[in-house]
């Protein structure tokens, strides 16, 4: 236990000397965060109350966001947590609690449907490993710390008010309209 | 404690995962507030194998488009939770089966 927090506070300051044991680290965190990952996205699939489906979409969003931070994206694993976990989560308490919806009737669930998607998905599983590995580079390691860098907040920024400073200022206007949109739509009554 | 190393496919395998899984939801689940869940399911696949990549090849870009996702994905969500409401009101129903008016 005492490693895992050195080594963590090892990684978070940075120091050059560290290389041996975060490497040893690399492995035993994406193990973590990949098997909680794949497991609260089931329980999102599975779960009745959507509630409990929610929870479990929060957990798989803040363990993608850690997922980042191993990745070196520290900007998104931040911007993950604050608006998908923070606004969109809140946004879909709301509306259920606004709707009171119940849980899913238990007597209709589509067999048929679920032999199929299980029957492929499972397949799909099964292969893929495979298909992962076909991609170009697929075997090569990534390790902490290195790479070029330019992952950081305000190499990000710059790109985005540079080079993708129209798709920014897009981006802008969708939102607004996103906004507009919401509050037509959502108005008692439109012809009054 | 040895597992091996972690390796770009790793991550573009769990990515994978996530996606299948993610479509799972969006094609057994009824209620619509489960399907759009399942949907930012699948536009975390696709961001989580945009980052492992963008780290593999060095380069930011991919964290930008991941940036832009995430923007897309809470406009998205606004305006289908604000459709659900709305349909809500008329037919006092989430269930994705009940929602057949526009069939012929």
């Amino acid at each position: 236990m005492r490693w895992v927090v050195r080594s963590i506070v090892r990684f978070a300051s940075g120091t050059a000397s560290n290389r041996k044991s975060s490497q040893r680290m690399e492995p035993f965190f994406f193990w973590v965060l990949a098997v909680g990952l794949v497991a609260s996205a089931i329980g999102l699939v599975v779960f009745r109350n959507p509630v409990t489906c929610a929870v479990c979409l929060v957990v798989t969003l803040v363990m993608e966001a850690a997922l980042f931070v191993t990745l070196e994206a520290f900007f998104l694993a931040v911007v993950q947590v604050i608006v998908y976990a923070g606004a969109v989560m809140v946004l879909f308490l709301f509306v259920i609690m606004l709707l009171d919806v119940k849980e899913e009737a238990r007597q209709s669930l589509p067999w048929a449907k679920v032999i199929w998607v299980v029957g492929i998905g499972g397949g799909a599983v099964i292969g893929v490993p495979r298909i992962a590995s076909v991609f170009p580079g697929a075997g090569q390691a990534l390790h902490w710390g290195e790479g070029k860098g330019g992952t950081s907040a305000a190499e990000l920024g710059r790109l985005l008010f540079s080079s993708y400073g129209p798709l920014f200022l897009a981006t802008g206007v969708l939102l607004l309209v996103a906004t507009i949109g919401v509050v037509v739509l959502c108005r008692k009554d439109p012809e009054a | 404690m040895n597992f091996g190393e972690v390796t770009l496919g790793h991550y573009l395998a769990l990515s994978l995962l996530l996606f299948l899984i993610g479509l799972a939801g969006v094609i057994l689940r009824r209620s619509l507030l489960v399907v759009m869940m399942s949907l930012e399911l699948l536009l975390n696949a696709a961001n989580l194998a945009l980052v492992a990549v963008g780290k593999f090849h060095g380069l930011p870009d991919p964290q930008v488009a991941v940036f832009f996702v995430i923007t897309v994905a809470a406009a998205e969500v606004a305006l289908g939770l604000a459709i659900l409401v709305a349909i809500f009101r008329i037919k006092r129903t989430t269930a994705v089966d009940q929602m057949a008016s526009l069939r012929f």
